[in-house]
């Protein structure tokens, strides 16, 4: 037929293009979000491919949590000699620094990561430091020590000043601004201080020491490190090439892209929820036109085809809008994401990133719209000459493309997370909390209908009641804004809750503040004495008896490992790798502490100490993961002796309280003579005193480290307060969707708005009095969902806090205030801007149009 | 053609509403020949409506046939009647029906365009010219008044050259002088074009200048009358154009629908 459905679908959208536009741009946000973080994605991942040596710092890296074995010395030499290759010598390790001159001359002390080098460092990229030319010194200087700028900012010290590490001091020649492949994340965990190799207090290395050790090699080309390789592989050495690093970074970092994807779908859905919400009533409207034309003779097909066509032109507006918008935020990104990124990321545009971000919201935006728009088929001709003329039954069409809608948000859901289990636990996640906002939105209005209504002023019943008028975006509305409301305070809700949990300890009168360890026997004695000379208690003394599993019922440990389970399923299918072949930490003492409790068995608190087999107790969980049970046989490797050990009791341990907790606990005795070192906890009670001890114990043992609890809390704060930020950057575009999806519905609703405005004012209300009905209706809107996803929230907050991080909850219920606040203020703003049209009608103009 | 254009037989038909039937259309039969003009009247209530829509296809009976210029309806689908509808009937409503998104003009080709016929507009233009509303061809519905509107939905009406015609309360919303220069208007282009026309009317001036009157109470015909009168012979054609030109200023407030 001549009237091209393209002329027509044009002409049909007349006066309305600019309503539809507001329709469609719900989608815009989650397009936004999904080229950003696409595009983002596509040059993290070029990025890593660029810069994988610099991250890396070298070609490869020979690395050992112990000093290398004469034999494994000899080879490195050999190759390096043989290849003609640079080499970088490294002994990283945790321990106390000092700052004598900081603190008004008593000193400040502070944990630091110390990476004692030898070698060209670093051997790609290169280090920024201050003064610009003490670069050269790092892994070169034969006496001075550069520091990270964090760190020598916090210790109020400068390059110029001096910091002793064990027992010597060295002076600070530089300060360290950047290091290829390290995040600022990384930094405030562990600041770094680089001292020469050669010059280091070799008793930092002794007993009980973690450091590790590294050497790092760069060879003239790739065919070179072929070459080396299989020497390495013949001497059983481990090591990691720059390709091994690479590999991993991507996929870390391609999980990242997926994961923040996934909360950007979530901005889309919401949109396309919106998307469908307005088409509905659009085409609600169009029904007498629809039914007017099939009158005329128009099949139902080419009804169908003219309204999706309009559709689909208008999902393409909205999807390029929101590409648009994309390209704009994701030169954002790279500055959200910095501090956790070992590489440097273009803000280039992904043109792959782009159009993928509106194919997507193209798909999308046509399939929700469909949904409401196939009933134009099924709007009777009939509509014509009855108003009342309507559909029966239900329409087979509308199902097939609801369930083609949840196949699209499976397979979507399946690219970003490549299991089947993953996408089906998004969409049963999106749908179970979609169906909960829902099924809260009825009950929450429902119960506000009936119990708040009798009492209410004219205006505000009158608002009330439109919540309820036929035709109604209510739900919808709720469904978006609450969903906004729902991400942002489950996400503040659990990290309150989080940090309240890492935070109580400190605060019970008595608990320990400061931790010293790498205590070593001999040491004990004095240190106690210093602790308590200084006015401060001993709260516990624990000793740390390094081991490892070498069989279990008399099965060596290899054999079993070689048939164990690499997946960390709790013990299904036999025992599980890590946790046959790790090193374990464990102690020994009479009777169990305050954060464990007795599960199973009896616990044995002291035995001879040359009893033949050892009674011990496991912690639940690794009994699982070792597939033991109580009566078991344990042998462990003890500083080259073997225990003969049996499982007497199985203890659940509080993992969350900062004390020292352990696997596995032996009775006094048998360990008592055993190559250990120890931990003291005490309590300072305030950051003076905490700093004062730190000082005086690395003055006398400057082999023992200090943490002050309070400064790991402000640590944990900060790392999850960057995580939070992050999440709920993304979260704030689910948010703003649910405000535009409530712009267009408020457009949406305009006319019918406008109609009852003038019945209104015809009747003789003032505009005020209208505004007044407005301004009730979107501050009761807000209220609900405010309150729809807040107590949704709280309730999820609470589930994740339970059952996830198994903490107790902590609501913070001022987020729920500030939301019953903020959201109705924004919603009452959004909806009286958008309703300004239906208040400047004349009701005669209106009258007229209604012919 | 021979024979009716126009052929009901035992029409029937019943709603079922919570467990009750309501029969408000009862074994109605009649005949409309080529060209004829006829009235079905009847108080409120009396199937009117029920009966225009079954003759047009919009609904389907619960018994009995339909046959619109010797098609039956009965074996064809929603779309199968809807391809009948463009090629053979035309409407006029109440409510004049006009598609607010478009032009007069544009409003007026849709029957031609459907038809996938080329000259649409000029057409359109012509009929629009026929009506007296050749200067009001840009203007959207809301832009025209009542009278002006219903006489844009009878240029459309007649632009697909349909066989028969159904009108629905063609004038009910329009006020009785601007009432009766429609009225005219749709007998004359009746006369000219040989349209067969089905009027549903309150108004029994309107059903005396059909030539066939067909009367509904309670759902049952009562009267299958032929009145002889010739129709609206002695109208001056000119006069039936000039006196609603937009220029004289009368234009009418339409009521809502």
């Amino acid at each position: 037929m001549a009237l091209s459905p393209f002329r027509f679908a044009w002409q049909d959208s007349r006066g309305m293009r600019r309503r539809l536009v507001l329709y469609v741009s719900a989608m815009a946000l989650g397009v936004a979000a999904l080229v950003a973080i696409r595009s983002f994605g596509i040059n993290l991942e070029r990025a890593v491919e660029e810069q994988s040596r610099e991250v890396f710092g070298s070609d490869l890296e020979v690395r050992r949590s112990a000093a290398f074995p004469d034999s494994t010395e000899a080879l490195l030499d050999s190759l390096a000699t043989a290849t003609d290759a640079a080499v970088v010598r490294e002994a990283s390790f945790p321990s106390m620094a000092r700052f004598p001159a900081s603190g008004d001359g008593d000193g400040r002390t502070r944990l630091v990561q110390v990476r004692a080098l030898d070698g060209p460092y670093p051997l790609y990229g290169a280090v920024e430091t201050t003064p610009a030319d003490a670069a050269s010194l790092v892994g070169r200087d034969t006496t001075g020590a550069l520091i990270d700028a964090t760190l020598l900012l916090q210790m109020e010290a400068a390059v110029g000043d001096s910091v002793q590490i064990g027992g010597r001091t060295y002076p600070i020649t530089g300060q360290v601004d950047g290091v290829p492949g390290q995040t600022d994340v990384a930094g405030l965990v562990g600041p770094r201080v680089y001292l020469p190799l050669a010059a280091l207090d070799s008793t930092l290395l002794g007993f009980g020491s973690r450091a590790r050790y590294s050497a790092a090699f760069r060879f003239a080309d790739d065919a070179v490190l072929e070459q080396v390789l299989p020497s390495l592989d013949a001497a059983e050495v481990r090591y990691e090439t720059a390709g091994d690093e690479q590999q991993e970074v991507s996929e870390a970092s391609g999980y990242l892209a997926r994961f923040l994807s996934l909360v950007g779908f979530v901005a889309l859905l919401l949109g396309g929820i919106g998307v469908a919400s307005s088409v509905s009533v659009y085409v609600s409207e169009k029904a007498e036109t629809v039914a007017t034309l099939r009158c005329l003779g128009v099949s139902s097909a080419r009804v169908l085809s003219t309204y999706a066509l309009q559709a689909v032109a208008l999902g393409f507006v909205g999807a390029t809008l929101g590409a648009a918008l994309g390209v704009g935020v994701q030169r954002l990104l790279p500055v959200v994401f910095a501090p956790f990124l070992p590489v440097e990321v273009s803000n280039a545009i992904a043109p792959r990133a782009v159009l993928e971000g509106v194919a997507v919201g193209l798909g999308a935006a046509l399939l929700f719209a469909l949904l409401p728009l196939v009933g134009v088929r099924r709007v009777p001709p009939l509509r014509a000459l009855r108003d009342d003329a309507r559909a029966r039954g239900q329409d087979p069409l509308r199902w097939l493309l609801a369930a083609l809608l949840v196949a699209a948000v499976f397979g979507f859901a399946f690219v970003q997370t490549q299991t089947i289990r993953g996408a089906a636990a998004f969409v049963a996640g999106t749908a179970a909390v979609f169906a909960l906002l829902a099924l809260a939105a009825v009950v929450v209005r429902g119960v506000v209908r009936r119990v708040v209504r009798p009492g209410l002023p004219w205006a505000w019943r009158q608002g009330l009641a439109n919540l309820h008028a036929p035709g109604n975006q209510t739900l919808v509305l709720l469904l978006t804004l609450g969903l906004g409301v729902f991400l942002v305070l489950a996400l503040g809700l659990v990290q309150r809750s989080i940090l309240e949990q890492v935070a109580l300890p400190s605060d019970q009168a008595g608990a320990p503040d400061v931790v010293l360890f790498d205590v070593q026997p001999d040491q004990r004695d004095s240190l106690r004495q210093l602790v308590q000379g200084e006015g401060l208690p001993v709260v516990e003394e624990v000793p740390l008896v390094s081991m490892r599993i070498s069989a279990i019922e008399g099965v060596p440990v290899d054999t079993l490992a070689e048939t164990s389970d690499a997946s960390f399923d709790g013990g299904e299918g036999g025992p599980e790798r890590w946790a046959l072949q790790r090193e374990y930490r464990s102690t020994y003492r009479s009777e169990l502490v305050d954060s464990e409790t007795l599960a199973e068995g009896t616990f044995q608190g002291t035995v001879a100490p040359d009893a033949d087999v050892v009674p011990i107790s496991l912690e639940v969980e690794l009994a699982l993961d070792l597939d033991v049970e109580i009566g078991s046989r344990i042998t462990w490797n003890v500083g080259g002796t073997d225990i003969e050990t049996e499982i007497t009791s199985l203890r659940e341990v509080d993992w969350a309280r900062v004390s020292p907790n352990f696997f596995a606990v032996f009775p006094a005795g048998p360990l008592d003579a055993a190559p250990q070192t120890a931990i003291l906890l005490t309590r300072a009670g305030s950051p003076e005193r905490s700093a004062s001890l730190q000082s005086a114990v690395v003055e006398a043992f400057p082999n023992v480290s200090a943490v002050d609890v309070r400064l790991v809390l402000d640590l944990v704060d900060r790392v999850l307060s960057r995580v939070a930020f992050v999440l709920r950057f993304m979260a704030l575009f689910a948010v703003v969707t649910g405000l535009v999806v409530l712009a267009g519905a408020v457009r949406v609703a305009l006319a019918q708005r406008t109609r009852e405005a003038v019945v209104l004012r015809t009747l003789g209300a003032s505009r005020a009095q209208v505004r007044r009905i407005l301004l009730a209706e979107y501050v009761l809107l807000g209220l609900l969902a405010a309150l729809t996803g807040g107590l949704l929230a709280v309730a999820g907050a609470w589930g994740v806090a339970t059952f996830a991080f198994q903490i107790p909850f902590q609501p913070d219920l001022s987020w729920l205030g500030w939301a019953l606040l903020i959201v109705p203020v924004l919603t009452a703003v959004v909806g009286l801007a958008g309703s300004r049209g239906a208040l400047r009608q004349p009701p005669l103009a209106v009258l007229r149009a209604e012919g | 053609m021979d024979g009716p254009v126009l052929s009901v037989q035992d029409l029937t038909k019943t709603f079922s509403n919570a467990g009750r039937d309501l029969t408000v259309l009862d074994s109605v039969s009649f005949d409309v020949p080529a060209g004829a003009t006829c009235a079905i009247v009847g108080p409120s209530g009396s199937g009117k409506t029920t009966l225009l829509g079954l003759c047009a296809g919009l609904d389907r009976p619960t018994r009995g046939s339909v046959r619109l210029t010797g098609t039956d309806l009965g074996p064809l689908d929603e779309d199968a009647r809807a391809a009948l509808r463009a090629e053979t009937v035309g409407f006029v409503f109440q409510s004049f029906r006009l598609l607010p998104t478009l032009t007069a003009l544009e409003n007026v080709a849709v029957p031609v365009e459907l038809r996938g016929e080329s000259g649409a507009r000029e057409a359109a233009h012509d009929l629009l010219d026929r009506v007296g509303l050749a200067d009001r061809s840009g203007h959207y519905p809301t832009q025209l008044s009542g009278g002006e509107q219903q006489r844009v939905a009878l240029a459309r009406a007649f632009a697909g050259r349909p066989r028969l015609l159904f009108a629905d309360e063609p004038t009910g919303n329009l006020d009785t002088e601007t009432g009766e220069r429609v009225e005219r208007l749709l007998f004359d282009l009746n006369r000219e074009a040989g349209t067969a026309l089905v009027v549903v009317t309150h108004d029994l001036e309107l059903a005396q200048r059909c030539e066939q009157v067909v009367r509904l109470k309670g759902g049952r015909l009562v009267e299958d009358a032929r009145t002889g009168t010739a129709p609206a012979g002695d109208v001056p054609r000119d006069g039936a154009l000039g006196d609603d030109a937009p220029a004289s200023g009368g234009r009418q407030q339409a009521e809502a629908a």
